[in-house]
């Protein structure tokens, strides 16, 4: 098996809000162009975590953070660092599918450029391709001017993605991705992360422990706000070295 | 949090429960037939021998029922970490407790023939066969129970202690056949109840070897056969 | 027990018959007025009375076409005053709101808004008649231009809280800076509703009169440039209703006609705009 270095690099991260510590003390290693997924029962923090990864936990009220994150070994909280480049390199895709009413699925996909001061020469061809690369091309490209909103959940969800792919960055973070989605519309932006993975490092938090399986390499289980145990997802689902972690995915708690 | 915490599906656990008790039926009815096959064999009894080759019935249709439990479980429940590995374990021992009855059965044949022979004791090793036979079984089927993965291991490597004796037993009667020719129809009926035996001894110890996996999550099948692994 | 129940019916009864009467009344009240104005004033509406100017006093004929532009100047004048200050006032409370300040911008906006009119005039008056000297479009512009803000700074407020918090983060995850993202999805989000409630609100200020009595006065000629006192139609009500000459009443029956329908073409107008947004969006 072929060891794949780190791509990001959680060190001693402890987050939270006001008072309240989120998430406490967590490190850990996710890979370049693979999977990992996060799971946990509802208020473990994973959501907290992922937000850490790209900096958006910063912009609630109230929020802090402690510990490191690294990037290709560059350090994503330094002082100098500018959040708003981390979120270049690092996207983000939500729980609700969020299009922006205002645009048209073109403009949708284009917007991140917009939005981020990119230089847009080759907008087309980019906002094709984005469109492909995320599986929405053929479905669209006949009504690229029409507004988002006509599109179903699914293929709202895929233009968020497309959107999100059209910056070019290099991690996905994907916040619970496929939970307001039907069955069919699930799998498909399933089989949309196993081929994303090729090119990118995916990010996935998911409440469903089977989607869990299904598509990652490597999973981390959170239990309020600590980090019970991060291995390969084989082996935690047939064989967890933590009882906690044992009892959460054969459906005892949570 | 409770000491032994149960499944938030109470059906499930239900399901989980029945299939354990249906194990455990299947391994103590074939845990009686063992010792009464031997003990026909031993007493020379007729009667008792047609019973336990009655009794295999029973064996069969709990196979049939355990495999239908297990692939229910396996299509609702998705079962994961323990409960995957109890249920792939219950998938593959019920084969090998079938076979355990079938072989029962077998040894309660020879035992009905050797009742029509005149009345000669059975070599020692048959009945030294027969005790560790009777122990490793009822040893593995504890070891189950309790989750034990030392206790099976134990039970595992007594096999060896039964391949030793058969092979000593074949050397023996053997020589009595080259030696004297009357003497081969017996002899040759006492060799296949030693070799049913041994079989039934191979058997139990993948029972043995299938509760260390449930136990632990290692699979420690043939380990001569294996590549390097991770 | 059919007691009870035959008691409970009966107050039902009762109530709703009240109610109904009392709705009859408000909408009756409305039609009256609405139906008066039209007997009145809609006969009087001529072409001579949209395009000539007023004929001295005494003699009968002539128009209100320079009160009806001065009318337009005015109120387009108060929206440049008004919406943008508002407006940016509202974005600023919305997205950046938290805190002891804005909380006191919030609560100074809701005292400017139960300001009477006619202080603000005093207002205008102080601020930009005295020094000019003369009475002028400006100054009445001012006066209802303020007027205007406070309902534009709460509007735009409550239709940008409106937006949707995912659409903001998710503006912000494609590594937007925040004034970028406010300007390019929140306020383009929230678009619709802001425009529509500044109609409903130039509406509101439209049929205004205490203020301009004394900053755009009137005139009985065009007023051409913004520094001359200008002739508004509420104004012109005012002063044709006051004076004893039968011509002039009718005039100005027609003044308050075209008035009242000019309004209730905006509010359609506005409410029009929001129902075509909704079969936009969804």
């Amino acid at each position: 098996m072929s060891a794949s270095r780190p791509k990001l690099t959680v060190a001693s991260l402890t987050a939270g809000f006001g008072e309240n510590a989120a998430i406490r003390d967590i490190s850990l290693e996710l890979h370049a162009n693979a999977v990992t997924a996060i799971i946990g029962p509802s208020g473990c923090g994973k959501s907290t975590l992922l937000r850490c990864l790209n900096r958006m936990h910063e912009l609630g009220a109230g929020a802090w953070v402690k510990g490191g994150v690294r990037l290709d070994g560059d350090d994503l909280y330094g002082a100098p660092v500018d959040p708003v480049q981390v979120r270049r390199r690092i996207g983000m895709v939500f729980q609700r599918p969020n299009p922006f009413p205002s645009l048209s699925i073109f403009e949708n996909v284009a917007s991140g450029l917009k939005l981020s001061g990119m230089p847009r020469k080759d907008l087309e061809a980019l906002v094709q391709s984005s469109l492909e690369q995320a599986a929405l091309w053929d479905e669209v490209k006949d009504r690229l001017h029409r507004s988002a909103l006509a599109l179903s959940g699914g293929q709202q969800q895929r233009l968020c993605i497309a959107r999100a792919l059209a910056v070019d960055p290099q991690v996905l973070l994907m916040d619970e991705p496929a939970s307001a989605l039907d069955p069919i519309a699930t799998a498909r932006i399933e089989e949309l992360i196993h081929e994303l993975k090729r090119r990118l490092t995916v990010v996935v938090v998911t409440h469903n422990m089977q989607q869990a399986a299904r598509i990652s390499s490597h999973t981390a289980f959170l239990y309020m706000g600590e980090l019970v145990e991060y291995d390969r997802t084989e082996v935690l689902f047939t064989n967890p070295k933590v009882r906690r972690t044992e009892d959460y995915v054969t459906g005892k708690f949570g | 949090m409770t000491m032994n915490p149960t499944h938030t599906d109470r059906e499930y656990e239900a399901d989980l429960h029945s299939l354990r008790e249906r194990l455990l039926l299947m391994g103590g009815l074939v845990e009686e037939m063992i010792r009464d096959a031997l003990k026909a064999a031993i007493d020379r009894d007729a009667d008792l021998a047609r019973a336990v080759i009655e009794r295999d019935k029973q064996v069969n249709r709990s196979e049939v029922e355990v495999d239908k439990l297990c692939l229910r479980i396996l299509a609702l429940r998705q079962p994961a970490a323990s409960d995957l590995r109890f249920v792939t374990f219950a998938l593959k021992v019920v084969t090998d407790v079938e076979r355990i009855g079938d072989l029962a059965v077998n040894v309660a044949q020879r035992a009905s023939e050797l009742a029509a022979d005149p009345p000669l004791p059975l070599p020692p090793e048959i009945s030294k066969m027969s005790e560790v036979v009777q122990v490793m079984l009822h040893q593995a089927l504890d070891a189950f129970v309790r989750s034990d993965a030392e206790a099976a291991e134990a039970v595992a490597q007594r096999d060896d202690e039964v391949d030793a004796l058969y092979r000593q037993l074949f050397d023996r009667e053997l020589a009595l056949m080259r030696s004297d020719p009357a003497a081969v129809d017996r002899a040759a009926r006492q060799l296949f109840l030693a070799k049913h035996l041994e079989r039934l001894a191979d058997h139990v110890q993948n029972v043995a070897e299938m509760v260390i996996f449930m136990a632990r999550g290692k699979d420690v099948r043939h380990p001569h056969s294996r590549e390097a692994e991770d | 027990m059919s007691g009870v129940s035959f008691r409970r019916r009966a107050v039902n009864a009762v109530m709703l018959g009240l109610m109904g009467l009392c709705t009859l009344l408000a909408v009756g009240v409305l039609l009256f007025i609405l139906g008066f104005l039209f007997v009145k004033g809609a006969s009087s509406l001529n072409w001579a009375f949209l395009t000539k100017l007023p004929k001295p006093v005494g003699e009968s004929g002539g128009g209100m076409a320079n009160a009806i532009l001065g009318s337009f100047k005015v109120l387009a004048l108060a929206t440049a005053i008004g919406f943008p200050i508002g407006f940016l006032a509202g974005v600023y409370l919305s997205e950046y709101g938290h805190g002891p300040f804005p909380a006191v911008v919030r609560y100074v906006t809701d005292l400017l808004n139960g300001v009477p009119s006619i202080v603000m005039g005093v207002f205008a008056y102080t601020l930009v008649v005295l020094p000019m000297k003369h009475f002028s479009a400006i100054a009445g512009g001012l006066a209802l231009g303020v007027m205007m803000i406070p309902i534009a700074v709460r509007s735009t407020e409550e239709f940008l809280r409106g937006v949707p918090r995912d659409l903001r983060e998710a503006a912000m995850a494609l590594g937007s800076r925040k004034w970028r993202s406010i300007a390019s999805v929140v306020v383009p989000t929230a678009a619709q509703g802001i425009l529509t409630a500044v109609m409903l609100d130039l509406a509101r200020v439209a049929g205004e009169t205490a203020p301009l009595l004394f900053t755009s006065f009137n005139n009985r000629f065009w007023s051409p440039g913004w520094n001359q006192p200008t002739a508004t139609l509420p104004v012109m009500i005012f002063t044709y209703a006051i004076s004893p000459y039968d011509d002039w009443h009718r005039q100005a029956w027609a003044a308050g006609f075209l008035l009242l329908a000019s309004i209730f073409a905006i509010n359609i107008a506005a409410r029009f705009l929001v129902s075509r947004g909704f079969s936009h969006s969804h």
